[in-house]
Parts: structure tokens; sequence; C-alpha cells
């Protein structure tokens, strides 16, 4: 870490657990519920998401000094518009069957509220180089939620990591499902991300209490 | 006209934006602690979808989709632009906000004051540029249909911000545990309500269409009349009687 000052190796460090965007600043919660039903997937959105983050938030903090304050939204959604068009279009040429289950999603970054969030709250006050480390940061902490969540839908609701089968086979009755183990179809349907993420937000609050909230 | 209905209905309650695809879940949950802002928040995501999916469809039909460039010339029938859709409708969307805003602002102080702070805020909501998305991804057919689109998606955000702004003032009077207060306990209620608009699922997918689809329709009408009759009513029991509708959702599905 000799690159990095302890201020900020703090910038990559927050955001993962402490000041989560998730599940704690409640920023890019959209996408972090619709893609999570397979862990392959929810590791390539967040691939995708530190991209965008880590480059735009260079982009827009080098232009922080020339951007009008009054068009600064717009100019913020054309810079990750064409960052998230590059993502797309690299997506369907090496992963089509995947650009198709993540559908307009990957359209979705763009209004992911974490990239804009933090355009607003740190790019725009702050050097290129200290930016990077807040979106990468701030990225990784969505991405590690994302693949929290994946996992345990993923394993719970089909039994499968990745899409090989760690449970056994549930047709032959192989492994677990041989003593009666069944997978839990709920856990694929969208509502199993919202209470995954509620019980999340659950065991790191009752972990750390100062997070907790006033009623 | 069939169509029409069916996708109205279709998509408030089948494919309701925020418990199907979970759009605009941000601002779902930041702005709905108090049900007279979820109330302006909801009417200004209905105006502006209502405004942007149609001017979108026509970017798509006539601009971007492959082959679409065909009115201006035949040598332009080989173009395909598809891949800057995200930015020529996130731009239309900015744009529409701003301008939106302006003309509002002038026009109708009144409303700009109700509506004036969350303008902003809704460029960004990921259900206006997912309802453009979607509208592109599901090849709707005409502009009429797309404008019928845009506005009951909306009215299926606005019912479930609603919804929550509801349960969330009164579950403040709970003894809900000390680490679920806040965040965690709307989450969990937006998956309850979730499971709940799952069962609409078989709406119109199921069994015949001919025989099947008239009775759910009008069993889903009566609800719908019942909500949209109680909105004036005065807060406190528009509150009260939205939490009898919830729980009802689930014992007209029984019947």
């Amino acid at each position: 870490m000799a690159l990095l000052t302890k201020k900020d190796a703090n910038l990559i460090i927050d955001p993962l657990a402490d000041n989560n965007p998730i599940t704690i600043q409640v920023l890019g919660i959209c996408s972090a519920l619709a893609i999570t039903a397979e862990l392959k997937a929810s590791v390539v959105m967040a691939i995708s998401v530190i991209f965008v983050m880590g480059v735009g938030n260079v982009v827009i903090s080098l232009m922080r000094n020339i951007i009008p304050s009054k068009i600064r939204i717009i100019v913020q959604l054309v810079v990750i518009a064409a960052l998230v068009i590059v993502v797309d279009q690299v997506l369907k040429a090496f992963a089509y069957e995947l650009s198709k289950t993540l559908a307009v999603f990957v359209g979705l970054i763009i209004t992911n509220c974490i990239i804009m969030g933090r355009f607003e709250a740190f790019a725009l006050g702050n050097g290129p180089w200290r930016s990077f480390l807040d979106g990468i940061g701030n990225a990784l902490g969505y991405g590690v939620i994302l693949i929290i969540v994946g996992f345990f839908r993923e394993l719970l609701g089909s039994g499968t990591l990745f899409g090989y089968p760690v449970l056994g086979d549930p047709i032959t009755k192989t492994g677990l499902y041989s003593i009666g183990y069944e997978n839990n179809g709920f856990m694929i349907l969208p509502p199993a991300a919202l209470i995954v993420v509620g019980i999340l937000i659950w065991v790191q609050r009752s972990r750390n209490t100062a997070l907790i909230e006033e009623n | 006209m069939l169509e029409h209905l069916e996708l109205f209905f279709k998509s408030i309650f089948i494919d309701n934006m925020v418990f199907a695809v979970f759009l605009g879940m941000c601002s779902y949950l930041a702005v709905s602690k108090k049900v007279a802002t979820a109330v302006g928040l909801g009417a200004a995501v209905i105006f502006v979808l209502g405004v942007t999916v149609p001017l979108n469809w026509l970017l798509d039909q006539y601009i971007l989709q492959e082959g679409a460039l065909v009115w201006l010339g035949p040598e332009y029938a080989d173009y395909d632009l598809s891949f800057l859709s995200f930015i020529m409708f996130i731009a239309t969307i900015a744009t529409m906000v701003q301008l939106v805003e302006i003309v509002v602002e002038k026009f109708s102080p009144a409303l700009y004051n109700s509506l004036g702070i969350f303008l902003p805020l809704i460029a960004v909501n990921c259900a206006i540029l997912g309802g453009s998305l979607f509208m592109q991804a599901r090849e709707i057919p005409s502009l009429a249909l797309a404008f019928n689109y845009g506005i009951s998606s909306g009215i299926g955000w606005f019912l479930a911000i609603l919804a929550i702004a509801a349960i969330r003032e009164k579950i403040r009077y709970s003894n809900v545990p000390a680490p679920l207060r806040g965040l965690g306990i709307t989450f969990i209620i937006t998956g309850l309500m979730g499971i709940g608009f799952q069962s609409f699922g078989g709406m119109l997918t199921g069994g015949d269409e001919g025989a099947d689809s008239p009775v759910p329709e009008t069993a889903v009408r009566d609800i719908e009349v019942k909500e949209e009759s109680e909105v004036p009513a005065s807060e406190a029991e528009a509150e009260k009687k939205k939490e009898e509708v919830v729980i009802s959702y689930n014992d007209a599905l029984n019947k």
C-alpha cells in the first residue's frame, strides 16, 4: 500500500462495510435486486459497474471546473450513457447469452443512483486520483452486496453456483436431495431479493449498533 | 380496445414497476416516509412517463431501429443505430424533465411548488428510463399503446409508493427490532407486498384467453375503482383504507 496514503485507502475500505452504498447510503437498489437470481449475472453486473464508476468518476472529476452547474445532470448522464454503451457492446460481443439475461438492466446502469450520487457527492469536488479510488471503492461495496445476495439466492433457489450443481442432482436424487432436501423456488422470485437484502441490513446493523436508524 | 385494456392492467399489476422489475427503488425508498410527498412524486412520475415513453417510441421507430431511416431515402435503409438508444433515451428524458420544470414553473406556480423539488430527482429515476427500455424491448406496436404503457406503468409505481408510505406512517408506532428500523423493515415489507403482487401473474396468462380473462379483470376493476375513489379522501382516512386494500388484494384472489 505504498501507493496509497491512509486517507486514500479509507476511500476504498469505508464503502465496503460501514458506508456501504446499498445498505447504508440506499443507492443503486434497483439493479442490485433485479439481476441477483444467478451468481454469474451478479458478478458481471458488479464488474460493469466497477468499470463505469471508475472511469466515469475520473472523467467527471477532470471536467469538474468547466461544467456549468445548471446543466451538470445532463452532462453527467451523457458521460455515463457513453460508458454504458461501451459495456453493452462488449457484453454483446463476448457474452451474448449473459447480455440477454441482463437485458435492459445494463442500460439501467445509467440511472443507477450510485453513479450519479458519487458524481454529485465526490467527483465534482475532488481530484481525479481520489475520485477514481472513491468510484472503485463504492462500486466494490455495491459488488460485494450483489455477490452475497446472488450467492444465497442461487444456492437456495436452484442448488447451483455459477450454474454448477453443488448440492447434488434434484432429478436423480443424489447428494443432499437423497435425504429429502428440496430447492426453495421462492428464492428465485423477485420478492426474495428484497427479503435477503432486508436480512443483510438486519445482520449488519446488529453487529454495528451505531448504524441503527431513529424510528 | 381490448389490447389497450390488457396492456393497462398488465402494466399496473402484473409487471408492476416496483414489485416485478424493481425499477425506481431508490426514490421509492427515499421519499416514502410521508403519504403527502409520496403522492407528489408519484403524480410527477406518471406525468413524465406519459410524456417520455411516446416520445422515445417515435425516436425508436423513425431513427434508431434497423432500417428506420428509410424515410430519408432508400440509400439509408441499411443503417442500424439501435446501439445509440441509451444515450438518445436519456437525453430525451433529461431534456423533457428540464422543459417540464420550466413550463410548469411558468404557468402553474402552485403545481410547481408541490412537484418542484421532485422533478429534477425524476431524471435519474430508473423507472423512467426503464419504461422506455422495456417499451423498446417488448416492441410495443403503436404510439397509442406506447402512451398507454407509459401512463399505466406510472400508475403502478404510484400505487406502490402510496401503499408503502401509508404502511411506513403506521409502522412508526410499532415495536420493530432496533436493527431493522427504517430501511430494513421497509425492504421486508416491500418483499411481502411483492409476493402479494406475484399472485396477479396468472390473471392474463392463465388458461384460455376467451374463457378466463373476463372474470379476473372485473375483479381487478372493482379494486381499482375502490382505490381511485379513496385517493381524494382525507389523508388519515386514506391511509387507513389503503392498508385494508393491501390486505384485500389477497382476499380477493383467494375467493
